[in-house]
């Protein structure tokens, strides 16, 4: 196959994955720069792509000042002792101040959000979430996106970003394939903003077979976002903090709206309440500061969602599992029974398919709850990243080099799943942080901070050949073989797939080790994924369809090396319930009372690795007493 | 599995390769008609069920746990803004019907073209506000929160 090289050049912003984080940075920067030149690269279609494709039934993200109910500060609290302290508080208060505004747009576009008839609000799930008929969340962003952008290329999968020959450490595209026609496309560009997704599908799933579709996250988030920065050398944060999910068993469809909405409570196999009889033992391993239910139980101060997991995962060890969610007695009122699988239709259709299948009627049986494999993600509730830049007005020094949201290269931008350091964004956060991004790259092309860049055509050809080495290599060896899938010059990317899950399940605290590592594991896990990376140069693709596969393993493979990294790096066990160092079983704020930074030399492949200050947000009375 | 196609309803259209976020389904060659090609990689997201205009997509729930005897079917209005579902349990005790609104305007009106509002004062650009703020944030006068205005200043160290 020939492939056409297609060059678009001139470009100002390059939106590279267009989820809820790149609609909203393509929307938003056509306000800033109306003459300027917006592409969006996509590798489905922009109307039903990212984690937001299936729709959802909650905004989970939305402070409600309009209606009096909270401020930013509160969101970052909680934020801060949901992930045990270890947050960007900066970028959190920063896109909690403009999140409202998003939300408020989409209602307008035509959103359905439901309203609270007595106060005229929202209609809140929780503290933080607001119910809506989200069926179309997606198609909606979208159609914004769509009527900002120049041209939305869909179908073109963005497997290298472009640096600049003329200025060191400075973004000048990008280049991907076209997954239908093959194509080869070239996008020179004086900013990109990074709005491809996490990482589903990194460790080994519960599920075998078919049902290793049934990912919590996407299938399809396959770590690019981390993979394309980290191969530019950007600095990432926090990859260590993977999230594992307690779900509906197999399902894994969503638990908010059954807690906070409906009421259900979790028993173990035996009707016992459980959680309370772990609590003691973690908190010596955690300390009073971070779990203190007494505390909790009089402010409302959440108990850090990691430290829910432990106790589910030591009652199971302990022989009574399962762990069941208590819904038999509010679904006997029709309208929480109704909203209850509105729940899974809206969001995660898998869940009410299966109980249909298994006949599981949560009026008349409380159904299994599991914890899954770990994820690795930004926007949800744990914050793996990129390093970035914070606002002007708000940010310490060690946090702000020019532009809110540019990354430690030049001209890359970031939001969504790419930005480091912000979980509990979601949805509107990530379109909120790709409104932000999208100004600053505007400001950063208005300072001349772009101007001369350069990409040698001798660049464009070595990464063509890179781009289409998989399917080269499937042709030559092809024939060595009479049939089948076992060769001994090249695996498949589903082989690829399997091995690197197996790997980082086994090293790296997956679930068939019980969330369990330590650094000699790590460490022989490290050797591990060097040698597969030398197998990964020979991966073999048969077709454009096993071309776009192998991308994403390669960008699996390159998130999952970093995120061992920074698993070895921090010793401690920060979140009990994400995942163990068996070296290191307790809570060390002494020592890691910091964010964890590395950085991966583009030329040697070396990791560098440093503690960066952890900022927090203080009230400016409580600072002047403690001074 | 998750998505399966039958052969007497599919046409070949096309819509369920054009959409599906996980570039599964795929037109048989031989057959001229849509199909799964990698089940495994199916998040039941049901993208490309809404999209078929001849309803010849279907779920069939993942082999490893899931009893066959199940249906969860859809039909999705753009027009009328509306979706529907069907969910049939596979012991026959369980039917039902179930309807939601998918948006509250006519498809596609009304959301802005930037490119033809008013562009932003340079003082705008100077500060930290974006578009249509601070209006949007409360729908009042109010300003943008500042560590200022709420009493707020950033502190290196060990905080709960």
């Amino acid at each position: 196959m020939a492939h056409k090289t297609i060059v678009e050049d001139n470009i100002d912003i390059l939106v590279a994955g267009a989820g809820l984080g790149g609609t909203g940075a393509a929307f938003e920067a056509r306000y800033w720069g109306q003459n300027k030149k917006i592409i969006v690269a996509e590798k489905a279609n922009i109307d039903r792509s990212g984690a937001v494709a299936q729709g959802l039934y909650a905004i989970n993200c939305y402070m409600g000042t309009r209606f009096g109910e909270n401020n930013p500060e509160d969101h970052v609290r909680y934020a801060r002792i949901d992930l045990m302290g270890m947050v960007r508080e900066d970028l959190l208060f920063d896109m909690a101040r403009h999140v409202d505004s998003a939300v408020h747009q989409f209602e307008e576009w035509g959103l359905p959000i439901m309203r609270d008839l007595q106060k005229g609000s929202y209609l809140r799930e929780g503290r933080w979430q607001i119910m809506i008929h989200g069926e179309s969340y997606k198609p909606i962003v979208a159609e914004a996106a769509k009527k900002s952008a120049d041209k939305v290329y869909n179908r073109v999968c963005i497997t290298h970003l472009l640096m600049d020959e003329a200025k060191e450490n400075r973004v000048a595209g990008a280049v991907g394939f076209n997954v239908r026609t093959g194509d080869y496309h070239v996008f020179k560009s004086k900013t990109v903003i990074c709005g491809a997704g996490g990482a589903s599908n990194l460790f080994k799933p519960r599920s075998v077979g078919e049902g290793a579709g049934r990912v919590w996250y996407a299938p399809w988030s396959s770590g690019s976002a981390y993979a394309l920065m980290i191969n530019a050398g950007a600095k990432m944060t926090q990859m260590e903090n993977r999230i594992v999910l307690a779900r509906f068993k197999d399902g894994y469809g969503p638990v908010g709206a059954y807690f906070l909405h409906l009421k259900a409570y979790t028993q173990n196999a035996y009707g016992d309440e459980y959680e309370s009889k772990w609590f003691p033992g973690l908190q010596e391993m955690v300390g009073k500061e971070y779990l203190d239910p007494e505390l909790s139980h009089a402010t409302h101060r959440p108990i850090p969602t990691c430290l829910r997991n432990h106790a589910i995962i030591h009652e199971v060890n302990a022989g009574r599992g399962p762990i069941h969610m208590v819904t038999m007695h509010s679904f006997q009122d029709p309208h929480l029974e109704e909203i209850g699988w509105h729940n899974f239709l809206g969001m995660t259709v898998g869940q009410a398919v299966l109980w249909a299948a298994t006949d599981v009627d949560p009026k008349n049986e409380n159904p299994e709850l599991t914890t899954s494999e770990p994820y690795v993600m930004g926007s949800h509730a744990t914050g793996c990243g990129a390093w970035c830049s914070g606002p002007a007005d708000i940010s310490p020094p060690e946090y702000q080099w020019g532009y809110n949201r540019m990354m430690s290269v030049e001209g890359l931008f970031g939001a969504g799943d790419a930005v480091g350091g912000t979980p509990h964004a979601f949805s509107s956060g990530s379109f909120t942080e790709g409104r932000i991004a999208a100004k600053s790259a505007c400001q950063y092309i208005d300072d001349g901070k772009a101007e001369g860049i350069r990409v040698s055509e001798a660049t464009i050809a070595k990464l063509k050949e890179e781009v289409f080495r998989p399917m080269e290599h499937y042709k030559l060896y092809r024939n060595d073989i009479v049939a089948g899938e076992v060769n001994p010059n090249y695996h498949n990317p589903r082989q690829s797939l399997d091995r690197l899950q197996k790997l980082m399940d086994e090293y790296c605290a997956g679930v068939t080790v019980n969330y369990m590592t330590n650094d000699k594991l790590l460490s022989i896990g490290l050797k591990k994924l060097k040698i597969m990376e030398e197998d990964l140069q020979k991966i073999a693709a048969k077709d454009l369809h096993e071309l776009l596969r192998a991308w994403e393993v390669k960008h699996r493979h390159r998130t999952s090396e970093c995120v061992m990294q920074h698993t070895l790096f921090r010793k401690e066990t920060r979140w009990p319930g994400y995942y163990y160092r068996g070296d290191a079983l307790k809570l060390d704020d002494k020592n890691w009372h910091v964010l964890t930074v590395s950085r991966r030399d583009p030329q040697t492949g070396k990791y560098t690795m440093e503690k960066a200050p952890l900022y927090h947000l203080v009230d400016v009375e409580k600072a002047a007493a403690a001074e | 599995m998750p998505t399966f196609v039958y052969m007497t309803r599919c046409d070949g259209c096309g819509h369920c390769v054009d959409i599906c976020p996980s570039d599964i389904m795929h037109i048989d060659t031989t057959y001229r008609r849509a199909y799964n090609i990698e089940p495994n990689m199916c998040w039941e997201c049901y993208s490309c069920v809404k999209a078929c205009p001849q309803n010849a997509i279907d779920v069939r729930g993942y082999a490893d746990f899931a009893p066959l005897g199940h249906s969860v079917r859809v039909v999705r209005d753009e027009e009328k803004g509306v979706i529907a579902w069907r969910i049939k349990f596979r012991n026959g005790k369980k039917d039902m019907s179930l309807l939601a609104p998918i948006t509250t305007k006519p498809w596609g009106t009304c959301i802005p073209q930037l490119a033809n509002v008013a562009g932003p004062s340079q003082e705008q650009r100077n500060s930290q506000l974006l578009y249509n703020e601070p209006k949007y944030i409360r729908m009042d006068d109010g300003g943008l929160h500042t560590l200022e205005s709420n009493g707020l200043v950033m502190k290196e160290g060990v905080y709960y």
